[in-house]
């Protein structure tokens, strides 16, 4: 009856699943411009943040370097866009941002703690100023025009984008691998003493994180059509992922998912409602957040479930 | 020829000489103690031939092949797997998953999830923790933790078995049940070195002792013989203790 019981459930989950992402996919048939444009900014959010925890959430690693891989995705769609057709130009910055999440991941990750994140946020400030050098004294300009895309095709490519980021974490998530990225966050010696290559698995890990932020960077640079390094490499980048994690809940799947649709929402609603408090708003309501809700959302959603059907069954 | 060798091994922290140039043999099969007082270099020993340090000078050799420059996962592929001192389990995994870690990343080659949940599982059973097997590892007390380092260093299906006090902060039950257990290994066919502050353990479970202190081997033989012998006896209770012991 138990095993019923699962499956049943997840049948479920994935009808809902389903429903939700064909209602999302035909957004731009019924739904106003403003709203497609929104619907994009979440799903960005959503696949930075599913991104981030992938990597971050079961190893304890805490990286900042979100922004640098971001915008390493941007500043190859401002170079290539004219030349390559948008579907070639997101792989090659995902590309690019994986090698660069390699290189870099080869360099840091035998850090640990504070000074892993330090290292990694000094990245975003490094390939920021590396760029904006470049591009002063070698091409004699700061911005760069990207060629745009419609609304509707950047709201189907970051769509597509996070289907795919989804289903790799998903598999990443319940094969041997994720089994180890836990046990790395867990305890890293005994973890390496039990047969796991640690340090080969971070890095590649985190190169794969890396590629769905460059992947996300590239097909959002179109919507912006100019950029210059200050925007390309915004730190809140960085920062806003982990909030979004952090407030969704790091552990499941799609606790990042909620944290960042509530999130972008909430921040576009204060924006326009309270234009002159909203950070201040956004600052309290993330501190509650991290006081009473330690597992996130969906940690305190579970707790209220619990709560609810232990009563229930309490006879049984 | 010996499962696993030693030559020379030394290791410095700063000045301090924790292990030097220390010799030693494992036979197949067999149950080595190794036992010192706090601070001999027993830990760091093991730590060496795990390689989760470096020696300074020495070799160590293991099945006849040179291990010393390898990482700590090679040597675990090997098949020579370990316990912790301070138990270094991952309390927030079921207990399961722990052990299903060793099972699949321990061994050699690229083990299929149906045979590393089956080694998972007979590695949980002998140890005599299959009925916890859901549960997070952080909820087992003590002794089962040890238990369940055990357990994971077996899935990884180890030729060779460190384990690094296990016996410490058990209760008398719970050292008899840890005794037995060491037994059981060394049924199955693996070669166990152990070390231990427990004498009565010791003394029942190993066929050869070694001992260190400061850093030095300073007598190995049967437990009889390490016990009669005179330089242990002083390192252990000074060197009048002989006169008022008898």
């Amino acid at each position: 009856m138990g095993m019923k019981k699962t499956t049943s459930k997840r049948m479920f989950t994935f009808g809902l699943v389903l429903l939700i992402l064909v209602l999302a996919a035909c957004a731009p048939l019924y739904a106003p411009v403003y709203t497609v444009i929104l619907l994009t900014s979440i799903l960005m959010y959503m696949t930075i943040a599913v991104s981030w925890a992938l990597f971050s959430g079961p190893t304890g690693y805490i990286s900042l370097a979100s922004a640098a891989f971001f915008g390493a995705g941007i500043y190859t769609s401002a170079m290539l866009g004219k030349a390559l057709p948008l579907p070639l130009v997101i792989v090659v910055g995902a590309l690019a941002s994986f090698c660069l999440a390699l290189l870099v991941g080869a360099l840091t990750l035998r850090l640990k703690g504070i000074y892993f994140v330090m290292f990694t946020f000094g990245l975003v400030e490094l390939l920021l100023h590396f760029i904006l050098w470049w591009e002063v004294t070698i091409c004699g300009t700061t911005g760069r025009v990207v060629p745009p895309a419609g609304n509707a095709t950047v709201f189907y490519a970051m769509l597509i984008i996070l289907v795919i980021l989804v289903l790799t974490v998903f598999i990443i998530r319940r094969s041997r691998y994720g089994l180890a990225l836990f046990s790395i966050g867990e305890n890293e010696e005994a973890a390496a003493h039990a047969g796991v290559y640690v340090t080969v698995l971070k890095i590649i890990i985190f190169a794969v994180s890396a590629l769905f932020m460059g992947a996300a960077g590239a097909a959002m640079a179109t919507r912006w059509t100019y950029i210059d390094p200050r925007i390309a490499f915004n730190p809140l980048i960085s920062f806003m992922p982990v909030l979004m994690a952090i407030f969704g809940g790091i552990r499941p799947l799609y606790g990042p998912i909620i944290g960042a649709a509530i999130f972008t929402y909430l921040e576009e609603f204060l924006i326009t409602r309270f234009p002159y408090y909203y950070m201040l708003i956004f600052g309290i309501i993330m501190v509650v957040a991290i006081l009473y809700m330690p597992d996130g959302l969906v940690g305190l959603i579970q707790r209220l479930w619990k709560g609810i059907s232990g009563r229930k069954h309490a006879d049984t | 020829m010996p499962i696993l060798e030693g030559r020379g091994v030394t290791r410095y922290f700063g000045g301090l000489a924790a292990v030097s140039d220390v010799d030693f043999q494992v036979e197949q099969g067999e149950v080595l103690g190794l036992i010192g007082p706090n601070g001999a270099g027993k830990t760091t020993l093991f730590n060496l031939i795990s390689a989760a340090l470096a020696p300074r000078s020495g070799s160590i050799t293991f099945r006849g092949k040179e291990i010393t420059d390898l990482k700590p996962y090679q040597i675990c592929r090997m098949g020579l797997a370990r316990t912790f001192q301070t138990v270094k389990i991952f309390g927030n995994m079921s207990v399961l998953d722990n052990v299903l870690l060793g099972a699949f990343f321990g061994g050699e080659g690229r083990i299929a999830s149906a045979d590393a949940a089956e080694a998972a599982a007979s590695a949980l059973e002998f140890v005599g923790l299959a009925e916890a097997a859901a549960i997070p590892a952080r909820d087992l007390t003590l002794a089962n933790q040890k238990r369940l380092e055990v357990a994971r260093a077996l899935a990884t299906r180890p030729e060779l078995l460190l384990l690094d006090e296990m016996m410490e902060g058990l209760n008398p039950t719970e050292v008899n049940r840890a005794m037995g257990l060491v037994k059981m290994i060394q049924d199955k066919g693996i070669t166990v070195v152990m070390i231990e502050h427990v004498m009565k353990a010791i003394m029942s479970v190993c066929g050869r002792i070694m001992v260190l202190h400061h850093g030095a081997k300073i007598a190995e033989g049967t437990p009889q013989e390490v016990s009669t012998n005179r330089t242990v006896i002083e390192v252990y209770f000074g060197e009048r203790a002989d006169a008022s012991d008898s």
